[in-house]
């Protein structure tokens, strides 16, 4: 592979790149997660290897006997793509040092849905962070295990409707807010972590290659709608990853070395966050909240969401 | 992609990288993505370029040759999401029915 010593941010540079994933995957129709490997691939630097947790985007881009992954790419369980990523950079320092790889330094990016990173391969990113190899984990957040049939994870939002949290006369969804991974990441002094959207793609490219030019591990938190388990239109998921960043959902920040807070300027130059409201009307997930007797739930999802943010503010210095 | 035994590689490797090539989604669509080049900004000076950078499939194929640039759509594989035409900042594109 060729290497670029800057990220692709324009559209004439971006053209000239080398596609990461090619046509032809069996994604749903409307999803934004292969619009997020393709944002990757402008951030790419030279040489790369994906490892990849079982989730959506495994499953669907790598069919038998069909492969769309145009660069090297390891399938591994749900728990382990981070330990595996591990295992991947160790094995290319010895084979590099025994003179049986090209490479002295190859970039390696583990890739993890949000059940395969909230719930179940916490523990081996953890591990991973701990240990402090030069891995770039992102996670494509969709809500929930959407491959599976839309059951609830670590990463669905309060008052989501899923197939194991259903909204009905007693219950309005999941009841739990949702678990802040970000925060958890960087509490462990790693020296680079983001939240991106596919909606800002130059602030996405811009982070991504920050996070690969880092000594150390890097956690690249990535949103991604999904218009099957949200119901929401195909044709509104880029429209909706913004929206997830104007509502206050998911803001823009970086954390750099588990201590300095700087909100990016898409969250920056909010004047004030949009209700929740126009979030919610978007998709089919969200509209029992409608209801007269969940009023009050929702009332308390938008006082938490307005808390978190001041909360961030604070963080930032803003 | 119908092989004889013999002739599949060898533990059911996959040796060509990014073959789904050859695997048609343009079946898929319900709605097909029409473009205008009018009021298209890539037609016109080789800017924006917003539906080619969010299209999830790669549909979108803007040309650029001899200084003149050129759009097209991939319809083998595009699915019609109609993402390309939600971002559209000029409203060039419109999905119509197949």
């Amino acid at each position: 592979m060729v290497e670029y010593d800057k990220p692709a941010v324009a559209i004439k540079e971006m053209l000239k790149r080398d596609q990461v994933l090619s046509a032809g995957h069996r994604m749903c129709a409307g999803c934004a997660a292969p619009t997020v490997v393709k944002l990757m691939g402008m951030a790419l630097r030279g040489p790369t290897i994906v490892c990849e947790a079982t989730g959506c985007l495994e499953v669907a881009t790598t069919i038998y006997p069909y492969t769309a992954w145009e660069i090297p790419w390891i399938h591994v369980a749900f728990e382990n793509a981070s330990a595996v990523a591990s295992g991947v950079i160790e094995a290319t320092k010895a084979m590099y040092a025994k003179g049986n790889y090209a490479h002295e330094h190859v970039d390696v990016i583990a890739i993890g849905g949000d059940g395969g990173t909230f719930d179940i391969g916490f523990g081996s990113l953890s591990g991973m962070l701990e240990r402090g190899h030069d891995i770039v984990y992102m996670v494509y957040d969709n809500g929930a295990y959407q491959n599976t049939g839309i059951q609830r994870s670590g990463g669905t939002l309060p008052g989501q409707e899923t197939t194991t949290s259903w909204a009905g006369k007693v219950e309005p969804g999941k009841r739990q807010k949702k678990k802040p991974l970000t925060e958890i990441v960087a509490a462990h002094k790693i020296p680079y972590v983001a939240t991106v959207s596919p909606g800002y793609q130059r602030d996405f490219i811009t982070k991504f290659r920050k996070a690969l030019e880092v000594e150390g591990p890097a956690f690249i938190h990535a949103y991604s709608p999904c218009p099957r388990g949200w119901r929401s239109e195909t044709g509104r998921s880029i429209e909706l990853s913004r929206l997830a960043v104007q509502t206050g959902i998911h803001p823009l920040y970086e954390v750099i070395d588990g201590e300095k807070y700087i909100m990016s300027g898409p969250s920056k130059r909010l004047k004030e966050l949009t209700p929740m409201e126009e979030y919610w009307k978007t998709q089919g997930q969200f509209k029992h909240l409608f209801k007269p007797e969940w009023e009050e739930f929702r009332k308390q999802i938008q006082v938490d969401i307005n808390h978190e943010w001041e909360l961030l503010k604070k963080k930032c210095g803003i | 992609m119908s092989k004889k035994y013999d002739e599949i590689p060898i533990a059911g490797n996959i040796v060509e990288p990014g073959n789904s090539k050859g695997y048609l989604t343009g079946g898929w669509r319900a709605k097909k993505p029409i473009h205008k080049d009018e009021t298209c900004l890539w037609i016109k000076n080789g800017t924006c370029g917003l539906c080619w950078i969010y299209c999830p499939d790669n549909s979108v194929k803007l040309i650029e040759k001899d200084g003149k640039y050129s759009y097209e759509y991939d319809y083998d594989y595009c699915k019609g999401c109609g993402i390309c035409a939600n971002e559209c900042p000029t409203n060039s594109i419109h999905m119509e029915d197949e």
